[in-house]
Parts: structure tokens; C-alpha cells; sequence
């Protein structure tokens, strides 16, 4: 009796050739909509973003009767109707009218597009900042690690809301020449807090590249004549990416509160710019008669930051290789 | 293998050392030296194999990698085709890079997780030369097919092969810059059986047709019998013994390689064979015994062994052994324990 040679590597090329072929990021697609809660929060977040990106336009072509100036206005943003203050919610304001007669749901989606382009920027800026120093701290090890460590440990310890009360107050009445006192401000305050928050990234990260740099591929660079920069952006880098990912997106939410709450307490972007935590500020007075001032950008602040800790959550599991969903 | 008609010296290891320091305390000043490598010379002449044999923490990966300049070497010199890789500046030891590959160990961590296959074998391209993309995936796909890949496997990731073919495509990524000195660091030792012959086999081939030298380090006995031409046996990061394969299979001088050789598996039940047991565990690289390494386990040591350092000495035909039994001309063969 004869036995047949089998070619074990063939049979593996045939194996292979049945599982058709998907590249990450569609299997990372496909993990995150399995994710119930995440896959809701993104189609939400989408909807915000893309209501407070087109709703203004739109409202801006819509005019309504203002008492005031008796005559049709178009919405915007300082359109005020003194004769028609804290008005409840009707056919000409939707969502009602605030101390100074102007439209909620107008101003509330000005604001959503300044408080989410706060926080996005906010967020990418500090994980690129914490991203290169951590893979670099965490490549070089020595000194260079301690050296980035200590001032990472520095940034932490620094109390933020009242360095941020301190910091606010004296920038204040700073203006950068030649842009918007709104957009001035607005820099300002994604300055600051980019500069505080880096340092998580930047640890997470470095524990990261901590684990990557003994593995083999990171050896197999260096004997292939790769730079450490070259190192570090094409293999560190993009190895770190998901749980970066992960943390950027809790963040968000986060960086939304810290930026509401600062507001609210009249050190963030000052009115007449509307932001969601500065429209709570002046509405607390009138909590009682005009509820609906407090509720709504209260709740808009409430459905992202939820929506982006699901969003993150989901994320976690569906970047996570080792676990099978 | 083939025989290696003019010996050309391709590598030459002149009292290469590794001691990597043991830092401790608040401060951490160094306390002491774990001496991986300590004072080992060798050549590798061009177109052989040279294997590199020890139990596990002798030092022979640390060898590997000092030779490459992957780790720096604490001194000593590496003489690769008249260049001391061991003091060359950055930029020649970049272009050097070409000259001498590795293959690692384990084919899980030695490929990114996040790249695909064909972009880690065009890394070394991508470095080396100016060659576009398209330049670049023809290769790539060149190298695929020769390590017995498919062309289409270049745009997977890791996760999707198994062990053996991913150490086929890390002989790929190696192979990409056409190097002449590959330091295989035990390529087979995390792979099934039949797949390490697979992989044996397409080193072989590779180096009759690319006219490979290879560095083979393992502590498999009987693959580095199939496999090299000559065969070197570390002890506690110093060379025992140094001679052709046939020689040491046939005629092992050192005890140490004595006992090594009677731990290789026979297949065969009835077969008997001189039998030697070693005590004890290797001592610590960090405080090594004084005199000859091996003094603490060796049954004929003498006095002689636990002062004085044996020399690494000819003992004909390129024979080398460290031993003062074989210094003295007394005969160094330990006695079978089966009878």
C-alpha cells in the first residue's frame, strides 16, 4: 500500500485560499457594528455633527416674525427680540427663546458645532503631542524616558480647574490680531487644554512601545538599516494607534465637559458666542420659567458625552485582537 | 551542502565580548556584569554554514546579534569582508546592513502585526534603494514565489498565516536586499517537525542559489548535523569547541561536547550508546566559575581546571578545543554511565 505525500504547505495555501481576504480595517467595521450601544452612539454623533454642520445653513435661509422689529428676520445668532423673552418652545421658536429673545435651537447648534470643534481639536492635538513623546520615551528608554516621564508626571499634577480658572482669567482679554475675538478665545482654551492633557496618551503609549520594542519586527528594522525616527512612525506608531484611539474618543466626551464647565462659570468663550456650557450659564437664573434653556444644551452635552463613551467602549472591543466577538 | 573548495574568510570574530550590566538601587549604579559573551573567536569562512550549538543562556543568540551589531559589543572585533562591523561608522554600518540579514526565532513576533506581509519584505528596499513601488512589489512578489509563497499573500497580515509561512516570508524579508551573510537565530526550533524540514530544506536551497554564508545557531543537535558544514559549541558565553561536522559528530574532544552529543535522541530502542549525565545546572553567566567554565559539572576535572582559563588551541585539521586535559595530552573522554 502506497501513501500519498501530501504537501503540507499547499494545503495551507488551500486553506487560505477559502478565507477570503479582509483587511483590518473592515474587520474592525465589522466588530464595531456587532457592538449594539457603540454602533447607536455613532449614527447619534453623526447625526449631531452633521445637524450642527448644515442645520445653521439652513435655519439661516428660514426667517421668522421678530415682535421687537415687527417685521420677518432671518434666524442668527444675535438677532435678539427683547419683546419676546424666554418665550416656551412655539411654531417660530422651536425650542424656545432665551433672556434676550434670541432662538435656542439656533443658538444651540452654533454652539454644538463650537464646542465639538473645540473638543476634536483638543483631543487630536493632545494625541500627537502624547503619542511621538511617549513612543519615543518608551523607544529610547534611559534618561529620554525619565526626562519626558517627569514632565508628563508634571502636567499631571498640576490642579487643572483652577489653573485653568487662573489661566482663563488672564487670557481673557488677550486677542491674536487678525481672526475673530470667538475664534481667539476658542484657541486659547484648545491650547490649554491640549497642553494639560497630553500626558495620557503619552504614558499609553509609551507602555505600548515598552512591549513592542523587545519583539522581533522592531529588531528586524534595525538589522535592516532602518532610522529609530523610521522605527518609530512606521512600527511604533501605528501599533500603538488602536488603544490611542480608544482613549481619544472617551476623551472627547471628557474635553466636551471640562470645556461646558469652564464656560459655565464664565471662564470659558464668553457670550454673545454661544458654546453648550455658556448657554447653561445664563440659563440657570431661569430655571424655573424657562426650563427649556437649562434642558436642552444640558441634554446635547448629556447624548455626546454619553454617546462617545460608548463609541470609545465598542471601539476597545473591536480593536482588541485578542478578543473574538 | 556544499563543499567548500576555496576558503575565503567571509567573517572573522576576534575576542568578541557581551557583557550587558546589572543595574540596581535608587541610582541604579551598576552592580555587576552578566558576561552573555565573554572573549570568543571564530571564522566563518564564505559559502558554509556555521553552526552555533549551547543549551539555553550560553550566550549563542547574544553571539548572533554582537556579530550584527544589533547589541554593541563591549570589545572586541568582527572583521565582515575587511570591515570591523564592531567600530564602523553609522552611515557605512547602514550600508553594511544589506550585507548581513538575520532570521529570528519566532515567526509570531518577528513579523509587524499592523503591516501587511509584502510591505515588511519591501522595508529593506524601501531602505536601500530608490526603486518605485511598482519596482518594489515585483520583487516582492519575486521573493514570495521563491520562498514558496503566492503573489497575492503580499497584501496580508500577519495573523493570517501560519508559523511556517511566516518564517518563510521573515527568509523572504532577509533575503529582499540580497544579502551574502545570514545569521539564522534558531529559524526551526518554534516550528512543527515536518514544517522544519520544509524550512530547512528551503534554506539549503537558498544557499546554493544565492551563494549564502549562514551563521546557524540552534540547540537542536541533529538539525545543525543535517545542516552545517562546521559546528561550534558554546558553554556559559565561551567557545568549547570548534571543529567540522564530521569531526565533532565523529571525534567530540571537549566533555562538554561529550555530553551534549549523548543527549541526542536515538530512534531506535535497541540501540545503545555511551551514556553521559551531567550534575547540576548551568552556573550564572553573572558570576561565572573561575578557571575553565565547565570545571563546576565536568566529572574529570582537576585542579588544574579551577584556576587557570584553558586556551582556545588547534588541536590539527581545525580542530579547536579549550581543555587542559587535551593541553596536557591526557585523555579528556568521559566514562559511559551505562555500564
Amino acid at each position: 500500500m502506497s501513501v500519498a505525500k501530501i504537501n503540507l504547505d499547499e494545503l495551507n495555501n488551500e486553506a487560505l485560499l477559502v478565507e477570503e481576504h479582509e483587511s483590518m480595517i473592515s474587520i474592525y467595521w465589522g466588530r464595531l457594528k456587532r457592538h449594539r450601544l457603540a454602533f447607536i452612539s455613532l449614527i447619534v454623533l453623526a447625526l449631531i455633527i452633521l445637524g450642527v454642520a448644515i442645520g445653521p445653513l439652513i435655519m439661516g435661509q428660514m426667517t421668522y416674525y421678530n415682535v421687537q422689529k415687527d417685521a420677518y428676520v432671518n434666524y442668527a445668532r444675535d438677532t435678539q427680540d427683547l419683546q419676546s423673552k424666554n418665550v416656551s418652545p412655539s411654531s417660530d421658536h422651536f425650542l424656545g427663546t432665551d433672556e434676550l429673545g434670541r432662538d435656542v435651537l439656533f443658538r444651540l447648534l452654533i454652539a454644538g458645532r463650537l464646542s465639538l470643534t473645540i473638543s476634536l481639536s483638543v483631543v487630536l492635538i493632545q494625541v500627537s503631542i502624547g503619542i511621538f513623546l511617549g513612543a519615543v520615551s518608551g523607544f529610547y528608554g534611559g534618561w529620554v524616558d525619565s526626562l519626558i516621564q517627569r514632565i508628563a508626571e508634571f502636567f499631571i499634577i498640576l490642579p487643572a480647574l483652577p489653573l485653568l480658572l487662573t489661566l482663563s482669567s488672564i487670557l481673557r482679554n488677550v486677542r491674536i490680531p487678525g481672526i475673530p475675538p470667538e475664534w481667539s478665545q476658542s484657541i486659547f482654551i484648545i491650547v490649554i487644554l491640549s497642553f494639560l492633557g497630553w500626558p495620557g496618551s503619552c504614558r499609553l503609549s509609551r507602555g505600548v512601545v515598552l512591549s513592542l520594542r523587545n519583539q522581533q519586527f522592531t529588531e528586524a528594522a534595525k538589522a535592516l538599516g532602518m532610522s529609530d525616527l523610521g522605527i518609530i512612525t512606521r512600527h511604533m506608531i501605528p501599533n500603538a494607534l488602536p488603544p490611542i484611539i480608544v482613549l481619544a474618543t472617551l476623551g472627547l466626551g471628557g474635553v466636551i465637559l471640562t470645556e461646558s464647565a469652564l464656560s459655565f462659570l464664565g471662564f470659558g468663550i464668553n457670550p454673545p458666542v454661544a458654546t453648550w456650557g455658556n448657554m447653561l450659564q445664563n440659563a440657570q437664573t431661569d430655571m424655573l420659567t424657562a426650563p427649556w434653556k437649562a434642558l436642552i444644551p444640558g441634554f446635547f452635552i448629556l447624548i455626546s458625552v454619553l454617546a462617545f463613551n460608548y463609541l470609545g467602549d465598542g471601539l476597545r472591543d473591536a480593536l482588541d485582537p485578542r478578543l473574538k466577538l | 551542502m556544499s563543499e567548500v573548495k576555496e576558503k575565503k574568510v567571509l567573517v572573522e570574530v576576534k575576542n568578541l565580548k557581551k557583557h550587558f550590566p546589572i543595574k540596581s538601587g535608587l541610582l541604579q549604579r551598576t552592580t555587576g556584569w552578566v558576561k552573555a559573551v565573554d572573549d570568543i573567536s571564530f571564522t566563518i569562512y564564505q559559502g558554509e554554514s556555521l553552526g552555533l550549538v549551547g543549551e539555553s543562556g550560553c550566550g549563542k543568540t547574544t553571539a548572533g546579534r554582537t556579530i550584527l551589531r544589533l547589541v554593541e559589543p563591549s570589545d572586541g572585533s568582527v572583521i565582515f569582508n575587511g570591515t570591523d562591523v564592531a567600530t564602523v561608522s553609522k552611515q557605512d554600518l547602514k550600508k553594511l546592513r544589506q550585507e548581513m540579514q538575520i532570521i529570528f526565532q519566532d515567526p509570531y513576533s518577528s513579523l509587524d502585526p499592523r503591516m501587511p506581509v509584502g510591505e515588511s519584505i519591501a522595508e529593506g528596499l524601501r531602505i536601500h534603494t530608490n526603486k518605485s513601488a511598482e519596482e518594489r512589489y515585483d520583487q516582492v512578489v519575486q521573493m514570495l514565489t521563491r520562498v514558496g509563497m503566492r503573489a497575492d499573500h503580499a497584501k496580508r497580515y500577519p495573523h493570517e498565516f501560519s508559523g511556517g509561512q511566516r518564517q518563510r516570508i521573515g527568509i523572504a524579508r532577509a533575503l529582499a536586499v540580497n544579502p551574502k551573510f545570514i545569521v539564522c537565530d534558531e529559524p526551526v526550533s518554534a516550528l512543527d517537525v515536518s514544517i522544519q524540514a520544509s524550512v530547512l530544506n528551503l534554506l539549503e536551497e537558498l544557499q546554493d542559489d544565492f551563494g549564502l554564508t549562514y551563521l546557524f545557531i540552534a540547540h537542536n543537535l541533529s538539525v545543525v548535523e543535517h545542516f552545517s558544514d562546521r559546528v561550534g559549541v558554546m558553554y556559559l558565553g565561551k567557545m568549547a569547541e570548534l571543529a567540522t561536522r564530521e569531526e565533532l559528530f565523529r571525534n567530540p574532544l571537549h566533555p562538554y561536547t561529550q555530553a551534549l552529543m549523548s543527549a541526542i535522541p536515538i530512534p531506535d530502542p535497541k540501540q545503545r550508546k555511551k551514556r553521559v549525565i551531567l550534575e547540576g545546572d548551568v552556573p550564572s553567566p553573572i558570576n561565572p566559575p573561575t578557571g575553565c567554565r565547565f570545571h563546576t559539572r565536568c566529572p574529570l576535572a582537576y585542579d588544574r581546571c579551577k584556576v587557570e582559563e584553558p586556551k582556545f588551541v588547534d588541536y590539527g585539521d581545525e580542530h579547536f578545543a579549550a581543555c587542559h586535559l587535551l593541553d596536557e595530552g591526557k585523555p579528556s573522554q568521559l566514562p559511559d554511565m551505562n555500564k
